[in-house]
């Protein structure tokens, strides 16, 4: 069995984001790049399952331009076995990813695509629901528990009421939560060991995928700071404050 | 105790910025140390101590290591944080690939290192002197003791110690007594008694290779009759398994000001089987191939305290609300002297980040260069910079580490604020691997009469004079200009007063070396100046500009004050008598 696991080049979450002045975006010039946190998860689980004998090989995969072959190389440390790379300069949407993973789908015929279940920069949560959608396979998203039983997983997703245990058939698109794993410390010989791993590098054209953005991004701009509030002495003094803001 | 974070933005700015570390996977060896792994390298690690090591710095400090009946036992986390990081197979990543290291720059060890001493340096230390014992057996042992070490040094799966210090053999190690009786057989047995053995005895690994300075029966006096026997814990048996118990034992531990975490020991040697590294009574050069490294590595931990103590710092002023401050601020950051002080904090500690990183490239170059006068350049450096390093760096750990505590005020001097912890670590610093007075006697000595300090002052002169008439630069670069003038009028007074009298250079050598140092750093600081303006869009670079005119306004012109004390001589500190004290 394979797996493919997507992973996405993102401002690290320690980065302070600065928007730029013009509003054309974020600053990004030296700003530290890590792989998206819940993409982490999502490798070391794929990794798990092939250390428990449930996989044969893990790929993993980005799409993004050169420099997102530093992710594919964490991943690689991580302990995939191999990678792919959808280079393009292109913003790409959650649509478009989710075309592109469907297009690798094909050619690799994997048994269980990971993802994480968002990405911190855009937090959008859309691209393992629509690869299900394209590909016509169940899903299982927010997953913080995986067993694969043969040719069925069992997946505990988190909900907003809790936990939810629910079976899928495979293949199937399956997204990480926070709580599946915590991700392994990677080791040094096997950072130097990913060097030499293969990456495939394609082209969107290759896959017949364009980069049709169906969202437009008018401007970027920090949010508002936030106003300081006021101490009320009574419950009474807070029912009209609230009432009067209309809240009440 | 304020959590620690990798400065990974100032580390990869002094590595790509600074020093252009790409340039050294051109280098014969280094072919692998291409900009992914630099980055790898320092991502992964940066993990591993941010979630591992450094959340042990604290509770290290309050519980100390423990000594029973010969045995010590580490803080709590230690030992397995230790074998974490082993397993990871960080303490391999500038070991020979011979045995089983990675081969890559020492430069990365350095960058490693950085984030393992600010974030624990009472643990750095374990690994710390496990590479001075690998370097020294890399560089003078036999084959037989290389293979017979190396590799278990190398993994850390052993460690190692440095065996120096004597009751009275400390900064005088002509005075060592410890006996090496040779016993015919390509043994030797050890008697005698060391002390502040770093690492002497602890929990975490299966044998402890000890580096070990003593006296042949029929050894001249002096260093010149000094030589270097390995002395294991376990002997070693022929499938390379620690074996009998050698009478190498821990007779006690200290209790010490700081750096609680490592285990500073009595070592008895009570007839212990030796093996002699290299040549008998050349142990002395021997040993300093082991101190060198030993002390860019302290340098190291003064620059990690210094880092930890500033994070530490600022975050606190941007939380403390305290008297509105004079531009209507509610933080204390606001107010003008915590603001000199956070800034102070800064600027050092990033001049310290510079210089260490440019002298570690400097080592990679001197080892691994083809041309042979390119390494003996770049070795000119790093012997210029070592006493820079080690004591200017140290000097700033305790500097920062003091600034740190005021910041917080009150708070700043409860235990439960961590930041007093930074201060009593510090202050070995400046004491071990030849005090910081020893440091200043090396540059002022032996380096001034190889004319390195003159070299370097007027490579520094050359830099400058291209950058003469960028207007955006003369912020730094004029200052810099009059500073330069002077260190090199102060150095041409040193050189002759110290002809006329040895004692003059003796008792300004330490003001000299904080002189040097400050114009040292800003010879880096118009570096980051310049490449900060190349690219302005960021508040990072904006900072960097804003550090490097603090440095050239606020602190470069300290060598106001400390170039006519140099040149006072001797005569003020040396004409009272003995009673008059």
């Amino acid at each position: 069995m394979k797996i493919l696991v997507a992973v996405k080049r993102v401002v690290d979450f320690n980065v302070r984001i600065q928007v730029k002045a013009d509003g054309s975006g974020i600053a990004s010039d030296g700003v530290k790049m890590s792989m998206n946190p819940f993409d982490e998860i999502a490798v070391e689980e794929a990794l798990r399952l092939k250390e428990a004998g449930k996989a044969e090989e893990v790929i993993a995969i980005t799409i993004g331009p050169k420099a997102s072959q530093e992710q594919l190389r964490t991943a690689l440390a991580m302990g995939a076995d191999r990678a792919i790379h959808v280079e393009t300069d292109e913003d790409i949407q959650p649509l478009t990813a989710a075309r592109i993973l469907n297009a690798i789908i094909d050619k690799e015929e994997p048994k269980i695509v990971m993802l994480g279940k968002q990405a911190i920069d855009d937090d959008n949560n859309q691209t393992a629901q629509m690869l299900a959608a394209l590909a016509n396979w169940p899903q299982a998203t927010f997953a913080s528990q995986l067993e694969v039983d043969g040719d069925v997983a069992n997946v505990t997703r988190e909900v907003d009421a809790g936990l939810e245990t629910i079976a899928v058939d495979l293949p199937a698109v399956i997204s990480a939560d926070l709580r599946l794993n915590e991700p392994r410390y990677v080791k040094l010989p096997d950072i130097m060991k990913a060097k030499r791993k293969p990456i495939d590098t394609f082209t969107l054209a290759d896959l017949g995928v364009e980069a049709a953005a169906s969202v437009k991004v008018l401007k970027t701009s920090a949010p508002a700071t936030r106003q300081a509030g006021i101490k009320v002495e009574t419950v009474d003094e807070l029912v009209v404050a609230l009432k009067e803001r209309g809240l009440f | 105790m304020p959590e620690y974070k990798a400065p990974q933005r100032d580390m990869m700015f002094v590595l790509n910025d600074i020093i252009n570390v790409s340039e050294l996977a051109e280098l014969p060896g280094f072919e692998d140390a291409t900009p992914d792994i630099v980055q790898g390298v320092v991502d992964e690690a940066a993990k591993i101590i941010e979630n591992t090591i450094a959340p042990l710095n604290e509770t290290g400090d309050r519980e100390g290591c423990r000594f029973d009946n010969g045995m010590v036992t580490a803080p709590a986390g230690f030992k397995e944080a230790y074998q974490l990081y082993t397993e990871s197979g960080w303490t391999g990543l500038d070991k020979s690939i011979d045995f089983g290291g990675q081969g890559l720059p020492y430069t990365l060890a350095t960058a490693v290192s950085d984030m393992l001493c600010a974030g624990n340096d009472a643990f750095s230390l374990y690994p710390g002197l496990t590479n001075g014992a690998c370097e020294a057996l890399m560089e003078h042992g036999s084959q037989e003791l290389q293979d017979t070490y190396l590799e278990k040094l190398t993994t850390g799966e052993w460690t190692g110690t440095m065996c120096l210090t004597e009751p009275q053999a400390g900064s005088d190690l002509s005075q060592v007594r410890t006996r090496a009786i040779d016993q015919n057989d390509g043994t030797y047995l050890i008697e005698g008694t060391k002390i502040f053995i770093t690492g002497g005895e602890h929990d975490f690994v299966d044998n402890i290779i000890h580096l070990v300075l003593a006296r042949l029966p029929d050894a001249p006096a002096g260093v010149k009759g000094i030589s270097m026997f390995v002395v294991p814990k376990f002997m070693v048996d022929s499938d390379g398994n620690p074996g009998a118990r050698n009478p190498v034992v821990c007779a006690s531990i200290e209790e010490k000001m700081g750096i609680h975490g490592s285990s500073t020991c009595v070592m008895s040697f009570e007839n212990a089987t030796g093996y002699l590294i290299g040549n008998a009574n050349e142990g002395l050069r021997y040993m300093f191939t082991m101190m060198n490294l030993a002390r860019l590595m302290v340098g190291l931990q003064g620059l990690g305290v210094a880092e930890r103590a500033t994070q530490g710092a600022i975050e606190y002023a941007k939380e403390r609300k305290q008297a509105t401050a004079i531009n209507g601020g509610e933080t204390i950051i606001h107010h003008p002297d915590v603001r000199r002080m956070l800034m102070t904090m800064k600027a050092l500690t990033e001049g310290c980040r510079m210089v260490a990183y440019d002298t570690a490239k400097h080592y990679d170059i001197s080892k691994a260069h083809p041309d042979e006068s390119v390494r003996k350049t770049a070795n000119d450096r790093v012997e210029l910079m070592t006493p820079i390093c080690k004591a200017f760096a140290t000097d700033v750990g305790c500097e920062v580490a003091s600034l740190g505590v005021l910041v917080l005020g009150g708070a700043g001097y409860i235990r439960e604020s961590g930041m007093e912890q930074y201060i009593r670590d510090a202050k070995i610093f400046c004491i071990y691997e030849g005090t910081n007075t020893i440091q200043a006697l090396d540059l002022v000595g032996r380096k001034m009469k190889m004319n390195l300090p003159q070299t370097f002052i007027k490579e520094m002169i050359n830099d400058l004079a291209t950058e003469s008439g960028n207007d955006e630069l003369g912020f730094i670069v004029e200052p810099m200009q009059a500073a330069l003038n002077l260190l090199d009028k102060t150095t041409q007074w040193l050189t002759a007063a110290a002809l006329e009298d040895p004692q003059n250079p003796a008792a300004t050598a330490v003001e000299y070396l904080t002189m040097y140092s400050l114009v040292t750093h800003g010879h880096f600081w118009i570096k980051a100046a310049r490449a900060a303006l190349a690219k302005q869009d960021d508040d990072f670079y904006k900072a960097k500009l804003v550090t490097a005119r603090f440095f050239a306004n606020k602190i470069l012109p300290r060598i106001y004050g400390l170039a006519p004390v140099i040149m006072a001589g001797s005569e003020p500190v040396m004409t009272a008598e003995e009673d008059w004290l």
